[in-house]
């Protein structure tokens, strides 16, 4: 069964955007979540293949319109729950409440 | 930028992800800085260049690159295991009558280590869905249009594999150093939405 990251030959997608001189991150959170992703699979919290089926696996419509990087930050908070290194309420921000 | 407030959010957010683990030991102070600097210093297109431009003056060098080219990058200084898991490389060269380029249809798979870092039209899914169904189409959207002779294969990356365009050494370059070679091969030369 195909997941919805399984886009090859699929059609209906617009024409190819290329963007010149485009900086590595266009912003500095970004650069964050790339570098805590390293972090954490370095220590062995979760591996690379964990983290790619956790960004395979958002919700369909959360999948689609998220940002490269937004997806990386959904798949890290996802795994970070599930292996318990956090709850669930303590990945809100404070001033949320 | 529309974004703004979204993007301050989403900031936000990450920092607050990050106090959490330095509270909980799973991340140093400064660890993430120190991270970025090395990955923006590290893997570059003239990485990928350099090989590229030694296996045109070389074709020893461009045999063992075609056959082994995990092995046949360490004679450049150059290696995929420096990343967080060693990576199969392939290099496919063009050919007056066959071109290469390569996709990741499910991620972002690339070699960052002789890329770094990938541009966002890799990871978009209009490149990732329409490269493998109309190569030719896509091609041409990037300026390349190739001859109706030339047939295109289309390389699809995974989590262990990666792949590199190995791209045809422009005409009238006989008289060119090494050095000057690799300054004229482009990063999507090595990912074939180039011609060199």
């Amino acid at each position: 069964m195909s997941r919805v990251n399984d886009v090859g030959g699929m059609s209906g997608f617009p024409a190819v955007i290329e963007e010149p001189d485009e900086p590595p991150f266009h912003s500095d959170w970004e650069a964050h979540v790339f570098a805590l992703n390293g972090a954490l699979i370095r220590r062995g919290v979760y591996n690379l293949d964990e983290f790619r089926d956790a960004q395979e696996r958002l919700p369909v419509q959360e999948y689609l319109a998220a940002s490269y990087y937004e997806r990386w930050f959904a798949a890290i908070t996802t795994l970070l729950r599930e292996k318990g290194v956090v709850a669930g309420e303590e990945l809100e921000l404070p001033d949320e409440h | 930028m529309s974004d703004d407030h979204g993007s301050s959010v989403i900031s936000a957010q990450v920092r607050h992800v990050e106090s959490l683990l330095e509270s909980r030991g799973l991340l140093d102070a400064g660890e993430i800085d120190t991270r970025i600097d090395e990955f923006l210093a590290g893997g570059s297109p003239a990485n990928g260049a350099r090989i590229v431009a030694r296996a045109w003056v070389d074709p020893g060098f461009a045999e063992r690159l075609l056959a082994d080219a995990n092995s046949a990058i360490r004679e450049v200084g150059l290696s995929m295991a420096g990343g967080l898991q060693e990576q199969r490389l392939k290099v496919v060269a063009n050919t007056e009558g066959e071109h290469n380029v390569v996709v990741c249809t499910l991620c972002s798979c690339y070699p960052i280590a002789l890329l770094g870092p990938s541009p966002s039209w890799y990871k978009s899914e209009a490149y990732r869905s329409r490269v493998v169904r109309d190569p030719r189409g896509v091609l041409a959207e990037f300026g390349l249009e190739l001859p109706a002779g030339t047939s295109i294969a289309v390389w699809d990356a995974s989590a262990e594999s990666r792949y590199m365009v190995l791209p045809r050494r422009p005409d009238g370059t006989e008289g060119l150093a090494e050095d000057e070679l690799a300054a004229r091969v482009t990063r999507k030369g090595l990912i074939g939405t180039a011609a060199v």
